[in-house]
């Protein structure tokens, strides 16, 4: 597409290749404190129009006369250099919304789900959509106010999840703590991705 | 936003009804843009965006001006307090008149592409 306008690119204006990472888990695990934590400013909001496309997958009883509705996005940006540029998704939350998780996921490295040790269960369609689609998911067990830490081996055996899916412990709060989920979802994909492992630093690294 | 301050782009505000102007007079009833335009596709203004911009609405002005730099379309949707669907029309009409450029974030070929990984990996780690 660019190369039919090319002669028109101003000069100086490099493009930066875009990359997405998705950040999913259920409602209040703490996504957008994850994305805001790790963002370059506040999370960025944005909110998409539902027509009718939504009738029947949203519930609009009690609003019967309600063509449309919308759904909100919360997502970040990381410029990681003038080439790359690194966005986070929340997705929404709701069950109902969940068909806006195709665009998200789209074309993205790879995947977060969140888990909220209280509500493991809640992190179960996000499993099975990932999985599903084949995209690389890694599961960060959310740990609020110092709730009990969980040995993760239990974790993974509660969620089922294969021995290939990396589980860490994480605080959504905590700047440097999102820093390692990322970079262990990102590991994670390129191992994923590119069939092998590349990763030159041990991912025990801080 | 109350009626003393200037909302985004010039738009009016009505306290109750709230926009007052909805999306689709923006795009002139256009549901469906002329491009398959992703979230993060980066858009940038070309140089003609400087001299030929007599046949633009304020939207469309909006948006050159928000892409003087590199900038996404969810971006762009959140600085024009618009939803993503109506900025991608009025980003079509836009790339027709070669006044922005656009760059796919080429999904199928990055997912495969190790100095993807690598320079995010960099870069995260230096944060």
């Amino acid at each position: 597409m660019a190369s039919e306008n090319s002669k028109r690119r101003p000069k100086g204006r490099m493009m930066p290749v875009a990359a997405k990472v998705v950040i999913a888990g259920g409602f209040g695990a703490g996504k957008t404190t994850l994305v805001s934590a790790v963002s370059e400013s506040r999370p960025l909001h944005t909110e998409e129009t539902l027509t009718n496309q939504g009738v029947g997958i949203d519930d609009l009883s009690g609003v019967d006369k309600k063509s449309t509705t919308t759904v909100a996005m919360d997502f970040g940006r990381i410029t990681i250099s003038s080439h790359y540029v690194l966005y986070l998704f929340g997705t929404p939350g709701q069950k109902r919304f969940h068909f806006m998780w195709d665009e998200l996921a789209y074309g993205a490295l790879g995947a977060v789900v969140l888990a909220d040790t209280r509500r493991l269960d809640d992190a179960f369609p996000s499993i099975d959509y990932f999985e599903r689609l084949n995209i690389p998911f890694i599961v960060a067990v959310n740990c609020f106010d110092g709730a009990h830490e969980y040995d993760l081996t239990e974790v993974k055996l509660a969620l089922q999840l294969g021995d290939d899916v990396p589980v860490l412990l994480c605080d959504a709060r905590e700047r440097e703590s999102c820093k390692q989920v990322l970079i262990t979802v990102v590991e994670h994909a390129m191992e994923t991705h590119t069939g092998g492992r590349h990763t030159s630093a041990p991912a025990g690294q801080h | 936003m109350s009626g003393d301050q200037e909302p985004p782009a010039g738009r009016m505000i009505d306290d109750a009804a709230g926009p007052m102007v909805r999306p689709y007079v923006m795009t002139g009833g256009r549901l469906v843009a002329s491009s398959q335009l992703d979230l993060i596709t980066q858009v940038v203004t070309t140089d003609e965006a400087g001299t030929n911009r007599s046949v633009l609405g304020p939207e469309q002005s909006a948006i050159i001006h928000a892409a003087s730099e590199p900038i996404s379309v969810a971006e762009l949707a959140t600085h024009l307090d618009l939803p993503p669907a109506t900025v991608r029309v009025l980003l079509g009409d836009l790339l027709e008149e070669g006044l922005v450029l656009t760059q796919e974030p080429q999904p199928e070929a990055d997912v495969h592409d190790l100095q993807l990984y690598k320079a995010v990996l960099n870069g995260l780690r230096e944060l």
